[in-house]
C-alpha cells in the first residue's frame, strides 16, 4: 500500500509514527512545505530563547518514510488517485493523509501587510531581525498563542502591547474573574493590554485601535486565532465546513473513503481542534483505520494547562455550570473557580489562574462524584485532601493515557519510575504538565518500596540525608545500626559517605569513613584497568600559568605518567602506583594546585570560553565567572558528578547546555541553564532564570545545587532529577521559596564554602593517612610487578599480565 | 569446613605460617594487599573484628585490586565488591554471589601475637 500524508507538523509525525510502531509494511511519502520535518510547535517560544531548531524538531518516527520537504502539494486528481506538488511532482497513492495544519488569520485591515505572523520557525526568525531595530510591538490576540507571541516580544527587548477584541484576555479559557487576575499578571510584567477593542489599521510605525487609540509600533504580530489549511480539500470537490476545516467522520475519513484528514485542517463531529492532544488522537485514530482498524475519534478533552509569562494558567471540563465555587486572592494573584452540578455532587469544570495545582488531580475527576467539597477541592494538591482516580480517568491528555494505563506499565511492564512510564505510555511527553501526577500515582502504586537503597536500608537516598541531617548523625555505624541491617556494601557506604560529606564537610578519609569510599575517593584519584590511578589537578575555568603548566609536564615526565586533556580543560596524568600517589601530590601542591576531585561524586569542572577579556564577541568575563564558581563549588559532594561551564555569549562556545548548569552571558546579564548532560543519554540544559546579576546567579546556583544533594536519589544526574521533580516545581522553590528552605539552603552552601579545604594537602600532611598508600603491607618498599607498560605514540599503555608464582 | 576466617583450626602446626602485618595496621572494613612468595594476597578485616585472605587478582578485570574494594555484607555473610565492575565475592568461601561459576582463591589466616598471618601452602 502507498501512503501519501500531505503535510508534515506534529500531526502526520504522529502518524506516520504510530504507522511504523504497529508494524506498516507498505511505502510513505510525506510532503512538507516547511524547509525542516516535523517539529514541536507548542515549544515554539523557547526558539527566541535559545532553543535551536534542531531540538525542537520531533524524534525520528521510526519509519523508512520517504520525506519530501520544502514542497507542497497543491492538486489532488481523486480518479487517477495522484497529487501533483508545486515543483511538478507527481505522487501514486492508495492512500491520501491531509495533514496540511491552518494558517494564522489575518484580518482584513489596512496595512495588514506590514504585520507578522507567529507560527513556524521562519515566522521567529522574521520578528526577530525585525525587533533589532525597534523598540515597541503590538500583538494582536490576547488569547493563548497571542500572550505566547507577547511573551516573545517582551524577550526581544520591546516595549509590548496586547490588543484582544473579547472583553478580557484568554477568553476561551478563563471567565471574567480569571482574565482579570490575569491581566493583573501579565501588567506587573510591564506590557500594555487593551481589551475590547480591535484593530483598525496599521501604518508605518504605529497601529490605530477601533477606538481611536493610536499605539507606537516597530513590529506588528497577528495572533488573532487559525483557518484551517483545507484548499487542497475544495479544489478535490471534498465537503468542507462553513467555516472551514475537511468533513471527515468518526474514522477521519473524508467523503472520499481514499482520503483522510487529521490535525487542525480536519473538521471532526463540527468541530476544529488546535491543540495537540485532539490532533495526536486523530492521527493515531486514521493510522489504525488505515491497517484495517475501527478506532474513533469522538471528540477531545480541551483542558488546557500552561505557563504563560510565568502565570501558571488552567483550565479544564465545561467552563459553565449550576452552581461555581470560587477563590479569588488579588494580592497574591491567585484566581480558582470550580463548576459543580446542581446537586453540588458532579464535578463539571474549572479555572485555574496563579496557581494550577488542583488541575493536575482534578481535571481527571470531571463528570465524576465529588470526593471532598468543592471547597476543600480547590486546595487539591497542596496540602489538601487526596483524590483517588479511578482507571477510566485521563491522566495524560496529549497523549490520552488513562490512569489504568499507568497502573497496567506499573505492574505488568515494570516501570518503576517517571522516564520508565513516560517510555511505556507516552504520557508526560508532550506538554509535562501531568508529571507529578505520574509520580504520585507511582507512589499510591507502592512502588515507593523500590525506593530502598539496598538490602541495607529500606530508604531512598534523599530519605537517609534527612534522617543523616534531623538526627545529626555522624558515623555510618550509628546509622546503620539503628536505621539499617547488616553492614552495608559497596551501594550504600558511598552514598552515605557523601551524605555525611555534604552535610559536615571533614575529610573523606578521616576514621571510619576511610572505609565507606569507593575505590577512587580512597585514593583521591581514578582507578584505571590495571589498577593504577589517574591523577587530575584542578586547573579552575581551564585558565592555566606556563609555569604551572610547566610542573604539570615536569611531574608527568619524572613519573613516567601518560598525559592527556580531558574534556573539562584540564590535564590527566595517568598510570601512577598507590605508593607514588602522594609524591605526586607533594609536588603539584607545592606548586600551589589542588585535587580537582575527579575522583569524587562531587563537582567536576567549571569550563569556560575566552570570553570578552580577548574574544571580540564576548560581551562578559566568561572566564572570570567560571573561575570564581569552581572555586565556590569545588570538593561539594554530590548524588552524582557534577559538570558546568561559562560561555561569555550566545555563540555559547564552552558548551554550557550540556552541563549540570550551564551559565551564557547576555548584554543585561547571565541566563542559567540547568540540567544537561552528555553521556549516554545526552540532554540539554533547560532555561532556570535569565538576565541575573553575579549575585543573583551564584544564589540560584546555590540552592539550585543544595536542592539537589538534598533530594536527588543515588546517581541521579540533574537532568534525571529535574524530569522527576518539574523545572517549575525547582523554579518555584529556589525563586520563589516555595518550601521555605531558601534560608536554610544558603546556609548549608556558606558552611560548604567555608570549611573547604585540599584533601591532598591534608592527606600529605597526614601521616596516618599516608600509611594506606602502598602497594603491599608486607612489602612497603616493592611496587606492584602486575603493573607494566608498553610504549605507544611515545606514551606508557597499561598492558595485563598474570603474574604466576615462581 | 573451610578454616578461612578462623584464628587457628586443626593442622594449623603442620602448615607455613607467613607474617602479613599487625592486627592494628587494618582498618575495619578496608583491605591491604600483601605479597606472599610471588602471590598477591588480599587481607580485610571486616566489622566484627576477624580476618579474611583472598587472592587479590579480579577474576573479571585481571587487575590485582581485590584489596581497594567495599567490605560489607550480603544477607550476613562477608562479602567484597571488586571496585572495578563491583562484583560481589564471599570472604568465607570466595564465590563471587553474583556468579557462582567465579571463584578467588581464599588462604587460611590466624592471630599470633598481634601479627595477622597467612597460609598459601
Amino acid at each position: 500500500m502507498r501512503i501519501v500524508v500531505a503535510g508534515y507538523g506534529p500531526a502526520a509525525h504522529r502518524l506516520v509514527e504510530t504507522l511504523a510502531r504497529r508494524g506498516f509494511t507498505g511505502t510513505i511519502t510525506v510532503i512538507g512545505e516547511e524547509p525542516r520535518p516535523a517539529y514541536d510547535r507548542v515549544a515554539l517560544t523557547s526558539y527566541l530563547k535559545g532553543t535551536g531548531a534542531g531540538e525542537l524538531t520531533l524524534p525520528d518516527p521510526g519509519a523508512s518514510a520517504r520525506v519530501l520537504l520544502g514542497d507542497r502539494v497543491v492538486r489532488v486528481d481523486r480518479g487517477r488517485r495522484t497529487v501533483t506538488t508545486r515543483d511538478g511532482h507527481e505522487e501514486p497513492y492508495d492512500v491520501l493523509v491531509l495533514a496540511t495544519g491552518s494558517a494564522p488569520f489575518v484580518p482584513p485591515v489596512p496595512g495588514a501587510g506590514r504585520a507578522f505572523v507567529y507560527r513556524t520557525i521562519e515566522d521567529l526568525d522574521a520578528i526577530r531581525a525585525a525587533s533589532a531595530g525597534a523598540t515597541t510591538g503590538v500583538v494582536v490576540g490576547g488569547g493563548l498563542l497571542g500572550l505566547e507571541a507577547a511573551d516573545a516580544l517582551r524577550g526581544l527587548g520591546l516595549a509590548t502591547h496586547v490588543v484582544e477584541m473579547g472583553p478580557w484576555l484568554m477568553p476561551r479559557q478563563v471567565d471574567e474573574g480569571g482574565g482579570a487576575v490575569l491581566r493583573g499578571h501579565v501588567e506587573r510584567l510591564g506590557l500594555t493590554v487593551h481589551t475590547g477593542t480591535g484593530l483598525d489599521r496599521i501604518e508605518d510605525g504605529r497601529v490605530v485601535l477601533a477606538d481611536g487609540t493610536s499605539i507606537d509600533a516597530g513590529v506588528v504580530v497577528f495572533s488573532a486565532g487559525v483557518r484551517p489549511r483545507d484548499e487542497l480539500a475544495r479544489r478535490a470537490g471534498l465537503p468542507v465546513g462553513e467555516r472551514g476545516g475537511v468533513v471527515v467522520d468518526e474514522g477521519m475519513r473524508t467523503a472520499d473513503p481514499a482520503i483522510y484528514a487529521v490535525g487542525e485542517c480536519a473538521l471532526a463531529g463540527g468541530m476544529v481542534y488546535g491543540l495537540v492532544g485532539p490532533c495526536n488522537a486523530m492521527a493515531e485514530v486514521a493510522a489504525d483505520r488505515v491497517l484495517g482498524g475501527s478506532a474513533s475519534f469522538t471528540g477531545a478533552d480541551l483542558s488546557t494547562k500552561l505557563k504563560l509569562l510565568g502565570v501558571d494558567v488552567a483550565s479544564f471540563g465545561r467552563l459553565s455550570g449550576a452552581l461555581d465555587v470560587t477563590y479569588m486572592d488579588p494580592v497574591g494573584g491567585v484566581y480558582k473557580k470550580l463548576f459543580v452540578s446542581d446537586d453540588a455532587r458532579t464535578l463539571l469544570g474549572g479555572i485555574c489562574v496563579g496557581d494550577a495545582t488542583p488541575y493536575t488531580l482534578l481535571r481527571p475527576l470531571v463528570g465524576r462524584e465529588l470526593t471532598a467539597s468543592p471547597s476543600d477541592l480547590l486546595f487539591a494538591g497542596a496540602g489538601g485532601p487526596r483524590v483517588d482516580l479511578p482507571d477510566d480517568a485521563p491522566v495524560c491528555s496529549c497523549n490520552n493515557v488513562t490512569r489504568g494505563e499507568i497502573r497496567a506499565a506499573i505492574a505488568e511492564r515494570g516501570a518503576t519510575d517517571v522516564p520508565a512510564l513516560k517510555k511505556c505510555t507516552r504520557a508526560g511527553t508532550s506538554c509535562g504538565s501531568c508529571l507529578p501526577a505520574l509520580a504520585s500515582i507511582l507512589a499510591a502504586e507502592g512502588v515507593a518500596q523500590d525506593k530502598a537503597l539496598c538490602e541495607h536500608f529500606a530508604h531512598s537516598r534523599s530519605e537517609l540525608f534527612d534522617i543523616v541531617r534531623v538526627r545529626g548523625i555522624t558515623t555510618f555505624s550509628r546509622l546503620i545500626a539503628e536505621h539499617g541491617r547488616g553492614r552495608g556494601c559497596d551501594i550504600c557506604k558511598p552514598v552515605v559517605a557523601s551524605i555525611l560529606a555534604s552535610l559536615d564537610g571533614g575529610h573523606v578519609l578521616e576514621g571510619e569513613r576511610a572505609a565507606l569510599q569507593d575505590t577512587n575517593d580512597h585514593f583521591l584519584a581514578n582507578i584505571q584497568k590495571n589498577g593504577t590511578y589517574s591523577v587530575v589537578p584542578r586547573i579552575p575555568g581551564g585558565e592555566i600559568t606556563p609555569e604551572k603548566l610547566i610542573v604539570i609536564g615536569e611531574v608527568a615526565r619524572d613519573f613516567g605518567l601518560y598525559t592527556k586533556i580531558t574534556g573539562g580543560q584540564r590535564i590527566d596524568l595517568f598510570g601512577a602506583r598507590v605508593e607514588e600517589l602522594p609524591l605526586i601530590w607533594k609536588r603539584l601542591v607545592d606548586a600551589g594546585f589542588e585535587s580537582g576531585h575527579a575522583y569524587g561524586k562531587a563537582l567536576r569542572t567549571v569550563k569556560s570560553c575566552v570570553g570578552s577579556a580577548w574574544c571580540r564577541y564576548g560581551v562578559r568575563d566568561s572566564v572570570g565567572m567560571a573561575i570564581a564558581l569552581e572555586l565556590r563549588y569545588r570538593g561539594l559532594r554530590s548524588p552524582h558528578k557534577l559538570k558546568a561551564a561559562v560561555s561569555g555569549c550566545a555563540r555559547e562556545c564552552a558548551e554550557a547546555r550540556g552541563k549540570d548548569f550551564g551559565v551564557i552571558a547576555t548584554e543585561t546579564g547571565w541566563n542559567l541553564y540547568v540540567g544537561g548532560n552528555g553521556g549516554f543519554t545526552p540532554r540539554h540544559a533547560e532555561l532556570l532564570a535569565t538576565d541575573l546579576s553575579d549575585e543573583e546567579l551564584i544564589r540560584s546556583i546555590d540552592r539550585f545545587l543544595m536542592f539537589y544533594i538534598r533530594t536527588a536519589d543515588r546517581l541521579q544526574r540533574t537532568s534525571a532529577w529535574i524530569e522527576r521533580i518539574g523545572l517549575d516545581h525547582l523554579r518555584d522553590v529556589i525563586v520563589g521559596d516555595s518550601l521555605g528552605i531558601c534560608a536554610d539552603l544558603d546556609a548549608a552552601m556558606e558552611r560548604h564554602v567555608g570549611g573547604y579545604f585540599d584533601e591532598w594537602r591534608a592527606t600529605v600532611e597526614d601521616p596516618e593517612k599516608l600509611r594506606r598508600f602502598v602497594s603491599f603491607v608486607n612489602a612497603p618498599g616493592t611496587p606492584d610487578p602486575s603493573i607494566v607498560f608498553e610504549t605507544r605514540r611515545d606514551q606508557i599503555t597499561p598492558v595485563l599480565v598474570e603474574v604466576t608464582r615462581s | 569446613m573451610t578454616p578461612t576466617g578462623r584464628a587457628t583450626a586443626p593442622g594449623d602446626d603442620l602448615r607455613t605460617w607467613v607474617p602479613i602485618c599487625a592486627y592494628a595496621d587494618l582498618i575495619p572494613e578496608r583491605g591491604a594487599a600483601a605479597l606472599v612468595a610471588g602471590d598477591q594476597i588480599a587481607v580485610f578485616r571486616t566489622f566484627d573484628g576477624r580476618f579474611f585472605a583472598v587472592g587479590n587478582r579480579d577474576p573479571y578485570s585481571g587487575a590485582y585490586v581485590m584489596s581497594r574494594g567495599i567490605v560489607g555484607t550480603r544477607d550476613e555473610e562477608p562479602v567484597v565488591a571488586t571496585p572495578m565492575h563491583k562484583q560481589v565475592f564471599s570472604l568465607v568461601t570466595g564465590v563471587c554471589l553474583d556468579d557462582p561459576e567465579t571463584a578467588l582463591p581464599t588462604y587460611p589466616t590466624r592471630v599470633t601475637d598481634g601479627t595477622l598471618e597467612v597460609s598459601v601452602e
